[in-house]
């Protein structure tokens, strides 16, 4: 019998000992970070950038593969005792030699999540991580000439990949409001000052939005470049725009960053993503007779919000509770009782 | 049940109003829902996982006396942690909002020989919606027992306290055949149903794990302990079942608590299911670990206002509902343990034989609507 099978074999065994539970539900307690457990990481600290980012270094769990410069990771960490999953860009180099990783991750207005990581998460904390994931990354030969085109957090994957390869030839043109608001300020003038880099760095409330088409003033070779650009959907939008119309697009690579905004309306139509029914739906009618009046074998129960038969997976959109009128988004993992849940503007439910 | 119903001095309107008073304690804790009561279901489960590993360690050797005491001990405990303040509660869903796959009502498996969906179905949509109604709450005497005035009286009654009793003992497989509804789906033409079919093997399958984890794998883990482990992990599972039977009986068997009538709840309000959930439960009054080890079931009557808010906060909301029940001069029916497993009993006995049936007087609302 090979070592392979020999394994499965005893941990089936295990299973009869532990059971209902696995074997894992008791290790978890113990060893959240071993091998063979669901990925996870823990913060080991957190390292303030500018007034509203926070550098946060984790040490991933022993199932981490690793990940290319420019990927992005999901983490899913509790909130207010809520687990909440978003994406960040990792911010260190692919080979760092402590094996650990880092994220950047900059504070926006409402952001539960991002404000929780800046301003109160503790070195620790073990959190949820998924495998890295993008194709934002540089080739596997190395472009001669590159350029970096940034604004705001959209630094964050320029970043790691600028301190994972050393390239020959690179420039980066980053905007953000002010001086003081520059993520990495002080480590892209190192690189400056060591002649690895050439930066062009502009503060938007004092020099104005930057102008793509006129991207060749600041960067006269441009378009010999191979370019890489992450920031709000504005820059990108004209960045693409721009590399089009001088035939450049297969040398631009773009990333965005999309905080999802959920307009929570009133009503609104339905989708039932695996029997691909849709329906308009209005803000009072509870969802589990939605589906059932458009024919979804919908799971029920008490009908009335108290026996959690009826919970589904929200997919997308967001579903507003007709008892408390409070609001759910969609996020993964989230489940609505549909009993007493209502439509709050496009949705979809797994059914 | 007294002849006269304790809720007839109060208006449609009155039942309307505590409806809503009802409805904001239950906002007000949502609201405030967060780190510390996640911290807690963790820290209850981390520590019930401790304790069974440390108690089935600790009776591998439980050939020698103090040993076994000690595992058997703490095994117990462990084993009502995991039916009663864990399993019992997540399965309620009182967790779900955590977003923890690993802590949710869809995913939970307990120890216990009825797997977690099908008594989801006979629990929580079945005994808390319809509670203490005549003929669809089968949790009124489980289908063998009498346990008010108002059921009728069959000569198989007479033997209750003993069928009590041997379903105190094994009480969890009581309660698997009563998730199967056994007693309906034993008649020739029900068992073919290939959904109960269905439904029984998945008991099967469930006994079969567990008998096999705490009478088979553990006892011969045991080596030369293996009877002593065997007659450990027995014992544990009788106390529990003792147990858990005790602090169940005392939700809604004890003097006080009322039964309604299946036309009773027909067009009934939000306010009035609130306020049968209020009549038709007893809470069970003691210590903080004496409210951990029921699973806080001890507040059954907040915990049956709101079954699905997290069980450590049903302290604070049972100072709240009390206040409410005074305010609209309701009797809370509440007593030690003793006391409400002695009047649970007696009733038990009481009703083995057969009584004449009361009058019931259910006021008739609309009428008094249109009076005042």
């Amino acid at each position: 019998m090979t070592s392979a099978a020999l394994r499965s074999r005893a941990w089936k065994l295990l299973e009869l000992v532990t059971t209902p539970l696995l074997p894992s539900d008791y290790l978890d307690l113990v060893s959240p970070l071993r091998a063979g457990a669901d990925l996870r990481g823990r913060i080991e600290a957190v390292h303030p950038e500018t007034a509203d980012a926070a550098t946060i270094v984790i040490r991933p769990g022993r199932g981490w593969r690793g990940h290319r410069a420019g990927q992005y990771i999901r983490i899913g960490i509790d909130v207010d005792g809520v687990r909440l999953w978003r994406a960040y860009s990792v911010t260190s180099p692919a080979n760092r030699a402590d094996g650990r990783i880092t994220i950047t991750v900059k504070a926006i207005p409402d952001g539960k999540v991002s404000n929780h990581l800046v301003r109160r998460a503790k070195p620790g904390t073990v959190i949820q991580l998924d495998q890295a994931c993008g194709e934002f990354v540089l080739p596997e030969t190395k472009p001669a000439k590159v350029l970096y085109l940034t604004a705001g957090s959209g630094i964050t994957p320029a970043m790691g990949m600028l301190r994972d390869a050393d390239l020959d030839d690179v420039v980066m043109v980053h905007s953000a409001p002010r001086e003081e608001d520059v993520i990495f300020r002080n480590d892209l003038h190192d690189l400056v000052a060591d002649e690895k880099l050439r930066l062009v760095e502009l503060h938007t409330d004092t020099d104005g939005m930057l102008d793509v088409t006129r991207l060749h003033e600041l960067v006269p070779d441009w378009a010999e470049r191979e370019t890489w650009a992450c920031g709000p959907a504005g820059l990108l939008d004209a960045a693409e725009e721009h590399w089009a119309a001088n035939g450049l697009a297969d040398r631009l690579h773009t990333e965005r960053f999309r905080p999802s905004v959920v307009v929570a309306g009133d009503g609104g139509e339905v989708t039932f993503s695996t029997t691909g029914k849709t329906v308009e739906a209005d803000g009072a009618t509870p969802l589990l007779d939605v589906g059932e009046d458009a024919g979804v074998l919908m799971p029920s129960g008490c009908r009335m919000g108290i026996c959690f038969g009826c919970v589904t997976p929200l997919k997308a959109g967001a579903v507003r509770d007709l008892r408390t009128g409070e609001i759910t988004e969609a996020e993964p993992g989230v489940l609505v009782q549909t009993c007493v849940s209502a439509a709050a503007g496009p949705c979809e439910l797994e059914r | 049940m007294t002849a006269i119903d304790p809720t007839a001095h109060l208006t449609a309107e009155q039942i309307e109003e505590l409806g809503r008073e009802l409805d904001a304690i239950r906002d007000e804790v949502i609201a405030s829902r967060g780190e510390k009561d996640a911290a807690y279901i963790r820290k209850v489960i981390s520590v019930q996982r401790k304790l069974e590993l440390a108690s089935r360690g600790v009776l591998l050797f439980s050939i020698f006396p103090p040993a076994w005491l000690i595992g058997t001990a703490g095994l117990s405990v462990a084993k009502i942690l995991e039916n009663m303040e864990i399993g019992h509660n997540v399965l309620h869903g009182q967790w779900d909002w955590m977003r923890d796959p690993k802590i949710h009502s869809t995913t939970w498996e307990w120890d216990h020989v009825s797997p977690a969906d099908q008594w989801k179905h006979s629990h929580n949509e079945l005994h808390h919606t319809y509670t203490n109604v005549i003929g669809k709450d089968n949790d009124l005497g489980y289908g063998i027992m009498r346990v008010d005035e108002d059921q009728k009286w069959h000569p198989m009654h007479l033997g209750q306290p003993l069928w009590n009793f041997v379903n105190a003992c094994f009480f969890e497989y009581g309660i698997a055949a009563y998730d199967l509804e056994l007693g309906k789906n034993l008649h020739k033409r029900r068992r073919k149903n290939p959904e109960f079919r269905a439904r029984a093997k998945a008991v099967g399958r469930k006994i079969r794990k567990q008998v096999l984890k705490d009478y088979v794998i553990h006892p011969l883990l045991s080596g030369p302990s293996f009877l002593t482990t065997l007659a450990a992990t027995f014992t544990a599972n009788l106390v529990r079942n003792l147990w858990s039977h005790s602090v169940i009986m005392c939700g809604h068997f004890p003097e006080g608590v009322q039964v309604f009538e299946r036309r009773s709840i027909e067009g009934e309000t939000r306010g009035e299911w609130y306020l049968r959930q209020m009549m038709g439960s007893a809470n069970i009054s003691g210590s903080k670990l004496m409210h951990i080890m029921t699973g806080n079931l001890s507040h059954q009557i907040e915990h049956h206002l709101f079954p699905d808010l997290p069980s450590n906060r049903y302290a604070e909301v049972a100072v709240k509902v009390r206040a409410l029940f005074d305010k609209y001069e309701l009797q809370y029916v509440s007593g030690s343990l003793p006391k409400q497993v002695f009047s649970a009993w007696r009733k038990v006995f009481r009703l083995s034989l057969p009584n004449k049936k009361p009058k019931v007087t259910t006021p008739d609302r609309e009428k008094e609507l249109v009076a005042a």
